[in-house]
């Protein structure tokens, strides 16, 4: 069945794109990240313009982090104090990476720059994160428990604050810069930065796994929807018909997403998630790599 | 429909040129194409008949070239060159004007019922129809830009060439049937017919075909335009509502 799309101005297959998004929302579900960086390359491929793709995967992000972060409240995994500092620094993040995404735009790479940051992050995080849950698989297999109360810098700073559903007591600056951070990586990049933030609150926070899931999707929702509205006024392009067969898909496949991460252990889901990092870093890097079959590109000229 | 169609077919004699011994009597399978939420591309036929007070005239037959063209836009060409080791945009060249939609069919070869001199002057072959007013300075090969354009295009069906695609009857009747992709821009797409003898064009007509959005997909093309900040919460609420409904759905059904 194909619907044509108001804003992206082609048709396209209804079912293809309910499957897409069912995909990404199981993904999403059990890793906890938005599927942002999942979903804009899948919708490049399925020749969605690119500044569609990323205003409404934004949009989509905010049905499924939605969906699974219910899941979570009834069983008790958010932090919504850890959350909350999370996401001021997010906001001020992600305003301050519009700033620079403009500047970009000014000087004419912006699409360079979106391609070589995610290479980069995900390249980094994919490859720690594959090694650290590895050596922390065959440690548990060994019958060691991985030491977790480690004190290191994040004990020693003033502010300190006590997130019970973590439990942890540590200083508010860690998740505060954490915050901040992914949101600048979040503006530039189009996407909710649950892939950055995920590993960002296991390895320097230190969060217990399972927490980290569902507030990290709290914190998402929030930054998601923030770009979703920035999209919408500022270039117009969010396709609400696109976006509802996305989160159709999305909101169902997180739930089953959720139900699945539950039932796995911590390090299987770590490594899974590190080789989806992977995968999709390896992608984009050889396209940056290998000769494109087409050189030349078409873009609409703005009206100044 | 029928009523319609004759009544359309009476205004654009009325309105032909008068100073052509041949004038263009024409039909459109449809003169308003509506983007719909099911809209998957169009098939248009194009029809009509050639009027004249006169006896046919001796020599080479009548040749028949049919264009439509959609709204021109400016556009910018990149091209991607490897640094350091990875390929990037370097180089861009601006054109003014592309047509977003343009196909050419033709009774024959367009080399052959078309000369040189007549394309130029109506710009009927695509790379006539694209306007470029000139490259920057460092760029030297800014003819590369204007046919990657063109191929980019073709492949994606919006620039057709579809020779020996018109039919011609007698030298009188002639129709074609030309296929709109899903990918179509809003506006009026001019339609044109030449009638040529030996290359030189005799007679020609015009008259527009409207494209629009109907319906939904109109309202929210609209709404996405004219009020983006409700438009923008609306697709939030609508995220929102979603993700509860299948998060309740779900919960009912685990009872």
């Amino acid at each position: 069945m194909q619907v044509y799309l108001p804003i992206a101005e082609i048709s396209v297959n209804a079912f293809l794109l309910l499957g897409l998004g069912g995909l990404v929302g199981i993904l999403s579900g059990m890793f906890g990240v938005g599927g942002g960086f999942l979903m804009t390359p899948l919708l490049f491929f399925i020749g969605i313009p690119p500044a569609v793709a990323v205003a409404t995967s934004a949009n989509q992000i905010v049905a499924s982090s939605f969906s699974g972060v219910l899941a979570h409240f009834r069983r008790r995994t958010v932090d919504l104090r850890m959350g909350t500092v999370l996401l001021i620094g997010g906001l001020i993040g992600a305003a301050a990476g519009v700033v620079v995404f403009n500047y970009l735009r000014s000087i004419g790479q912006v699409d360079l720059m979106v391609r070589l940051c995610y290479v980069l992050f995900l390249g980094i995080i994919g490859t720690l994160m594959f090694v650290e849950s590895l050596s922390a698989m065959r440690k548990s297999s060994a019958g060691k428990r991985p030491q977790r109360k480690k004190h290191g810098l994040v004990h020693k700073m003033p502010f300190k604050m006590r997130f019970r559903v973590s439990g942890l007591y540590i200083s508010v600056i860690p998740p505060l810069l954490v915050g901040l951070v992914v949101g600048v990586l979040a503006a530039i990049m189009g996407v909710g930065g649950g892939f950055i933030m995920v590993p960002a609150m296991i390895y320097i926070l230190g969060m217990p796994t399972k927490v980290v899931i569902g507030t990290s999707l709290f914190q998402i929702i929030f930054v998601a929807g923030f770009t979703t509205m920035l999209h919408a006024t500022t270039n117009y392009t969010v396709d609400v018909v696109l976006a509802v067969l996305l989160l159709v898909g999305g909101v169902i496949g997180a739930q089953i997403g959720t139900n699945i991460g539950l039932r796995m252990k911590a390090e299987q889901l770590r490594v899974l998630l590190a080789l989806l990092v992977m995968i999709v870093c390896g992608k984009l890097a050889l396209e940056l790599l290998l000769m494109p079959s087409e050189l030349y590109s078409i873009a609409a000229t703005r009206a100044q | 429909m029928r009523a319609r169609l004759l009544a359309i077919l009476a205004m654009w004699t009325a309105t032909a040129l008068p100073a052509a011994a041949e004038q263009v009597v024409l039909g459109l399978s449809q003169n308003e194409i509506a983007i719909t939420a099911s809209f998957d591309g169009s098939e248009i036929l194009v029809f009509g008949a050639v009027r004249r007070e006169e006896p046919i005239p001796e020599g080479p037959p009548l040749e028949v070239v049919i264009t439509v063209a959609g709204p021109s836009l400016p556009v910018t060409v990149r091209r991607k060159e490897r640094r350091f080791g990875i390929w990037i945009n370097t180089d861009a060249v601006d054109v003014d004007h592309a047509p977003s939609y343009y196909a050419v069919a033709s009774s024959g070869p367009l080399r052959d019922v078309l000369s040189n001199i007549e394309d130029l002057r109506y710009r009927i072959s695509v790379p006539r129809a694209i306007r470029s007013v000139g490259a920057p300075m460092n760029i030297d090969d800014s003819m590369a830009f204007t046919n990657a354009l063109i191929r980019i295009r073709n492949n994606a069906n919006l620039y057709q060439v579809l020779e020996e695609k018109v039919v011609v009857d007698q030298q009188t009747l002639f129709r074609t049937s030309i296929r709109l992709p899903a990918s179509l821009t809003e506006g009026g797409y001019v339609t044109r017919i030449f009638l040529t003898r030996e290359g030189k064009v005799v007679s020609q007509y015009q008259t527009t075909i409207d494209v629009r959005k109907v319906g939904l997909e109109r309202w929210l093309h609209a709404l996405s335009l004219n009020q983006p900040l409700l438009y923008g919460l609306m697709s939030i609420f609508i995220a929102i509502a979603a993700g509860w409904g299948a998060s309740a759905g779900f919960a009912l059904l685990r009872r």
